[in-house]
């Protein structure tokens, strides 16, 4: 039987160290990835992250092979030892293996991102959304209805939100119905904030005088972190907040509560347009 | 030790030396903070009574900056007092009375103009109770947002006679009394701010004293 050379033992010690590393990360490391699966646009950069940690292992599983066998292999065995070793000359191959690989490698990840990308992502959008073909689980329990729509309004240092499907209220808790796609629209009255809830993969930069729209369908009822992700000012540290996934009722009898008690100011809010400007704009002294 | 090797290690020592006090100066300016205050007095049934005021200017008497908007709030002793680091207990009743000695400038998210948070959501304003203000007539809020709590403080009218001049103002002087109670909650430390922008001459009226604990920010450290 023939003996394997150098260069097919690098290959399949690497294929073996890839198939036990890769099983071992899909195991238990993929599913404790950033940042859920509590929504489906959390879903979708979850396996987006899964792809890119389980590549990354491919790739590191053959640097270390690499290194770990030369080192063991090509080592001094006599330390008395002084002589050099043989020139080291161009290797066509190699050089051409490396290069293809690499680049390939590259082109696949910049691809795979600006595929994954296509759909929005959870992230702003700007206030005109190129990419609004939702799919059925994007669409959750209420296929046939429009996105509930939210302004979400960053001022130095808190988020309110104005539920514009619900009556136009403002208030200054963040509750979702689950399983319905939800339209953010994010816009600030002073500096640029940006609004992020970690854990349904929604950031969207809050800009004044400007709509900035993200989309989330949130598929799990539980309570979401949510902070300023732009240095905003002195309390930007304590610009966060705690919102609320619930379901259809709670949402519907959040927004009767809500909407009765905040009524006194509610017809003093300028009038609903993507963007939230009181008049005068900007107030000051 | 040679004479060289002697001068050689004085520079390693006061260059050492020097690094050491420099290094002291800055993590004293870094770590800088101003001191808490506690400022309340006994009230009723275990209750805190909590005396502060606004004003336009905070005058050169207790401030570097005289004319910044600027919170006073009284101590113990009665006297007015440059703080807005206060300590307070948790789960308490703090009954709060404010002189609110500014004119309006008006609030830029009208929202804001809604009282939440006190007991019974409400506000005396002169005595008068209020849910809601104008947002056109606020002069500055006081709100810690971490507990839900806002309030919206009337301004003095532009024409009202025998206004204050800077600060700390007598209340012989042009004021609104705004009164509340609120209940602290459990241990911690929560910001308070002014929604309004109101830092005049600053950008959007959001800089210097709505950016400089002291003036028109602070925190309430819950124990």
């Amino acid at each position: 039987m023939r003996r394997l050379g150098h260069f097919e033992r690098i290959i399949v010690l690497w294929l073996v160290l890839s198939a036990i590393s890769m099983t071992l990360v899909a195991i238990f490391l993929t599913p404790i990835l950033p940042p859920s699966t509590d929504a489906t646009q959390a879903s979708g950069q979850r396996f987006d992250n899964e792809v890119l940690t389980l590549v990354s292992v491919f790739v590191c599983a053959l640097i270390f092979v690499y290194f770990g066998y030369v080192l063991i292999v090509f080592r001094a065995r006599d330390p008395r030892a002084s002589t050099e070793g043989p020139p080291i000359r161009g290797h066509m191959g190699a050089q051409l293996t490396w290069i293809v690989a690499t680049t390939v490698t590259v082109l696949f990840l910049a691809a795979f991102g600006s595929y994954e990308l296509l759909g929005g992502a959870g992230g702003g959008q700007g206030s005109k959304p190129v990419f609004t073909s939702f799919s059925a689980a994007d669409r959750g329990a209420h296929k046939g209805d429009p996105p509930l729509q939210v302004q979400v309004i960053g001022q130095q240092w808190q988020f309110t939100y104005r539920y514009v499907s619900n009556g136009g209220f403002e208030s200054a808790q963040f509750v979702l119905p689950v399983d319905r796609l939800v339209e953010l629209h994010v816009t600030s009255l002073d500096v640029i904030h940006s609004f992020w809830i970690p854990v349904l993969g929604v950031k969207a930069d809050a800009n004044p005088g400007f709509d900035n729209i993200a989309y989330v369908t949130p598929t799990k009822v539980r309570t979401v972190h949510i902070q300023c992700a732009e240095l905003c000012g002195l309390f930007h540290g304590y610009m966060f907040d705690t919102g609320r996934i619930v379901s259809d009722s709670d949402f519907a009898a959040f927004v009767r509560r809500q909407s009765r008690f905040v009524s006194p100011v509610t017809k003093d809010l300028p009038k609903y347009g993507g963007k939230y400007l009181p008049e005068p704009a900007f107030r000051a002294g | 030790m040679s004479a060289v090797q002697k001068k050689l290690l004085g520079i390693v020592v006061v260059v050492a030396a020097a690094g050491v006090l420099i290094g002291f100066y800055i993590a004293d300016i870094l770590m800088a903070s101003p001191r808490a205050l506690r400022p309340t007095t006994p009230g009723p049934n275990g209750s805190l009574n909590l005396t502060i005021q606004t004003v336009a200017a905070a005058g050169p008497t207790l401030t570097t900056n005289p004319s910044w908007v600027s919170y006073f709030v009284q101590d113990a002793s009665k006297r007015w007092r440059h703080s807005t680091i206060w300590d307070l207990p948790a789960h308490t009743l703090v009954h709060v009375t404010i002189y609110q000695f500014d004119g309006d400038s008006g609030l830029r998210n009208p929202f804001m103009a809604k009282v939440r948070g006190t007991v019974g959501n409400v506000m005396r304003v002169d005595g008068k109770s209020m849910n809601v203000l104008n947002p056109d007539d606020a002069s500055h809020t006081f709100a810690v947002p971490q507990i839900g709590l806002i309030v919206p403080l009337m301004g003095v009218a532009d024409d009202a006679k025998n206004q204050c001049d800077f600060g700390p103002c007598s209340l012989s002087t042009a004021h609104k009394t705004i009164t509340f109670t609120f209940r602290t909650p459990r241990k911690g430390r929560y910001r308070w701010q002014c929604f309004v922008p109101c830092a005049a001459g600053f950008l959007a009226g959001f800089g210097g004293p709505m950016q400089t604990l002291g003036y028109m920010d602070g925190f309430l450290n819950v124990t």
